[in-house]
């Protein structure tokens, strides 16, 4: 087993330059998904590890091995595709096999493998079908055990659960978080699903545009993103953000106020920050708080309500026109046309920079001690 | 379940009611078909059971014409054997070659556009044309091949009138056409998912191995089909000899189907000549039945496995 470091990464199509230099450091045993919306570059990324791609600039180390030049197969790596990439003229067997014997290993020492890891994914009794003979999810169990019977040091997974339907993804979910605490094996996972990353990994890395925008736990992407775009990544519905200007500073505490703000709002910050003015107020749809109208920080009409059965979505317009999203009951009696206030809890406000990068704000003790992993 | 039947029976008799319209959407199929498939075979078969000059009288004698063939007529025998040692050279060439150009231009090299049109154009120019392009080619005097073989110091045979290099000679210029197959070939190639590639790659299979276990199982069925249309056009050959060689030296190059022409338009037996179309299209039927049985063992379909668990 081992982790892998990634130095200044940097792989450019032509004139494309998709990955900008990525710089990481994943830990022995991790599960550290590659997140990001289409064309950040998670898939190229995840495909230069695995030596599918040739960089153009850049390092990677697997354990204490620089395998930067290596070819695919000397990695000691394992890769599990989108569409499986099963071989459609081989029987699940013969796939598993294929690359081992050719390897010169052992008959008897392939049998034992497939043999074990046909019995960890449930698929000993579809051995001898094809491929085509199977369901989508079997499919992926026989992708993913022509993974295991190389017992590589690094498994890498692009999309893997992508192709199935939304039930059968929530199964094999569990499974694979299952199989990765059995294996213990660094596991690196590309995906655009936030919750497959959040759920199955113990960090996320999130992409854009070819640079790593947060490398963190998935709470701490949550609870504090670095930057606009994780901030409003990451969540469903998105964060709502407002543009404000700081009144003051007293300390780490800011006092913002914008167009339309009936009360400034002081955020505290973890620690005290050089003074800007124009400031993004940021704020979670389920920490807003709807109300009667001229009550709270702001007021605005309700233009849509969407009924989730246990929350409602209400989609909310200011005067100026922004649009904001809050949470609330399953049963909240808000129609549209309603003029409402909303109230700000300033501890769940997220404020960022011009440069879009984030004002570290202070959290409460128990949320502080669940971001670290 | 009553209303279920009534509600269906008009549609039912809607469909008899239909009568001829669908035959008249199929007739000018249909009548091609019997007009110029169907009467010329029947015809032809009719032919081969008398002795027909193209004038005179025609005399019914049965089976005669097959019995003589078997028995007495040692230049059916020859002919045979001259176009099964073509097909011998034909055949394998034309699948290997045409395969090893599809995997070339698969590369996506440079210019492989112009080069698929290249190697295809032999394949739309007019046999004889062809064949003109390679009497120079082959000329022992002046032609082409022996101009360069000239540079090497070789002095070059005479290509086609040496018994032993005018079948060769034939057999190159027929390979003119593989661009066909080397196109089915490269739509196959094409249709190939390059992950199972990658995937092969990260398991460390060697490229020799990627080729032999996961392009050619994934190209059999194209493979089958060059297979056989190889076999009947091997049998079928007749315009690049005639013109090039016209059965020399010493009739080596005296093809099957040439024996046919030569006996139906410059001897005039037409009734003998029919007997041996039938001959050959019994010889390819064969041929092509056995590549069929054997073809399960290493031909793999698509669609196939499911149909096999459908089986089982």
């Amino acid at each position: 087993m081992a982790g892998l470091r990634i130095e200044n990464l940097r792989k450019s199509f032509g004139a494309v330059d998709v990955l900008k230099g990525i710089d990481l450091d994943i830990r022995d045993g991790e599960f550290v998904s590659f997140l990001g919306p289409s064309g950040c570059g998670k898939s190229t990324l995840l495909r230069s590890i695995a030596g599918l791609e040739e960089l153009t600039d850049g390092a990677i180390h697997l354990g204490d091995r620089e395998i930067t030049d290596l070819p695919s197969a000397k990695r000691d790596i394992a890769m599990v595709f989108q569409n499986y990439a099963l071989y459609p003229h081989m029987n699940v067997r013969k796939n598993m096999s294929f690359g081992l014997s050719l390897n010169g290993m052992k008959a008897d020492e392939i049998d034992r493998r497939v043999k074990d890891a046909a019995e960890t994914l449930r698929i000993t009794e579809l051995l001898d079908r094809k491929p085509k003979q199977l369901s989508g999810g079997q499919r992926q169990r026989v992708a993913i055990g022509r993974a295991i019977v190389r017992k590589p040091q690094l498994f890498l997974l692009d999309e893997p659960l992508s192709n199935l339907d939304a039930g059968l993804r929530v199964t094999m979910r569990a499974e694979l978080a299952a199989l990765h605490e059995r294996l213990g094996v660094t596991m690196v996972y590309v995906t655009h699903d936030q919750v497959e990353a959040m759920t199955l990994s113990s960090r996320v890395v999130v992409l854009d545009k070819g640079r790593v925008s947060q490398f963190g736990s998935p709470l701490e992407l949550f609870h504090r993103p670095a930057n606009l775009f994780v901030a409003g990544f990451i969540g469903s519905p998105k964060m709502n953000f407002l543009p404000v200007r700081a009144s003051g500073a007293d300390g780490a505490r800011v006092t913002v106020s914008g167009a339309g703000f009936r009360q400034p709002l002081a955020v505290e910050l973890a620690a005290q920050a050089a003074a800007v003015d124009d400031l993004t107020l940021g704020i979670r749809p389920d920490q807003m708080r709807i109300g009667a109208p001229e009550t709270g920080h702001l007021t605005g009409t309700v233009r849509l309500v969407e009924r989730l059965g246990t929350e409602s979505h209400v989609h909310v317009a200011l005067e100026d026109g922004t649009a904001l999203v809050i949470i609330t009951d399953g049963t909240h009696p808000g129609r549209a046309h309603d003029r409402v206030g909303l109230t700000i809890p300033a501890e769940a406000a997220h404020l960022f920079a011009p440069t879009g990068e984030a004002l570290p704000r202070k959290l409460d003790p128990d949320t502080e001690r669940l971001l670290q992993v | 379940m009553a209303t279920a039947t009534a509600t269906r029976r008009p549609s039912r008799r809607k469909a008899r009611g239909a009568g001829i319209t669908p035959w008249l959407f199929i007739s000018p199929w249909i009548l091609g078909f019997l007009f110029f498939t169907l009467g010329p075979l029947v015809f032809s078969f009719v032919m081969s059971l008398h002795d027909w000059p193209v004038v005179g009288t025609r005399t019914f004698i049965g089976f005669e014409n097959y019995t003589t063939m078997v028995q007495d007529d040692p230049q059916f025998w020859k002919s045979l054997w001259i176009t099964v040692k073509f097909g011998a050279l034909f055949v394998p060439l034309n699948i290997v070659l045409s395969f090893l150009l599809a995997v070339l231009l698969n590369l996506n090299l440079r210019g492989t556009a112009i080069y698929r049109t290249a190697f295809y154009l032999p394949s739309v120019i007019s046999g004889v044309a062809l064949v003109t392009i390679w009497a120079w080619i082959y000329s022992k005097e002046y032609g082409l091949l022996n101009y360069l073989l000239s540079f090497a110091g070789i002095d070059g045979p005479n290509w086609l009138g040496d018994r032993t290099w005018a079948i060769v000679a034939i057999t190159v210029a027929s390979l003119w056409g593989l661009g066909g197959s080397m196109l089915i070939f490269l739509a196959g190639l094409q249709s190939i998912p390059k992950e199972l590639y990658e995937a092969a790659r990260v398991s460390g299979v060697p490229p020799w191995a990627q080729i032999t276990f996961i392009t050619l199982p994934m190209l059999s069925p194209m493979i089958l089909f060059t297979l056989i249309t190889s076999i009947i056009s091997a049998f079928q050959q007749l315009t690049i000899a005639l013109l090039l060689t016209d059965g020399g030296p010493v009739n080596s190059t005296y093809f099957f189907a040439m024996y046919i022409y030569k006996t139906a338009f410059r001897f005039h037996d037409m009734g003998y000549a029919a007997a041996m179309s039938w001959v050959m299209f019994l010889i390819i039927l064969a041929l092509s039945m056995l590549v069929m049985r054997w073809s399960a063992a290493w031909v793999y379909y698509e669609g196939q496995a499911r149909k096999d668990d459908a089986d089982a």
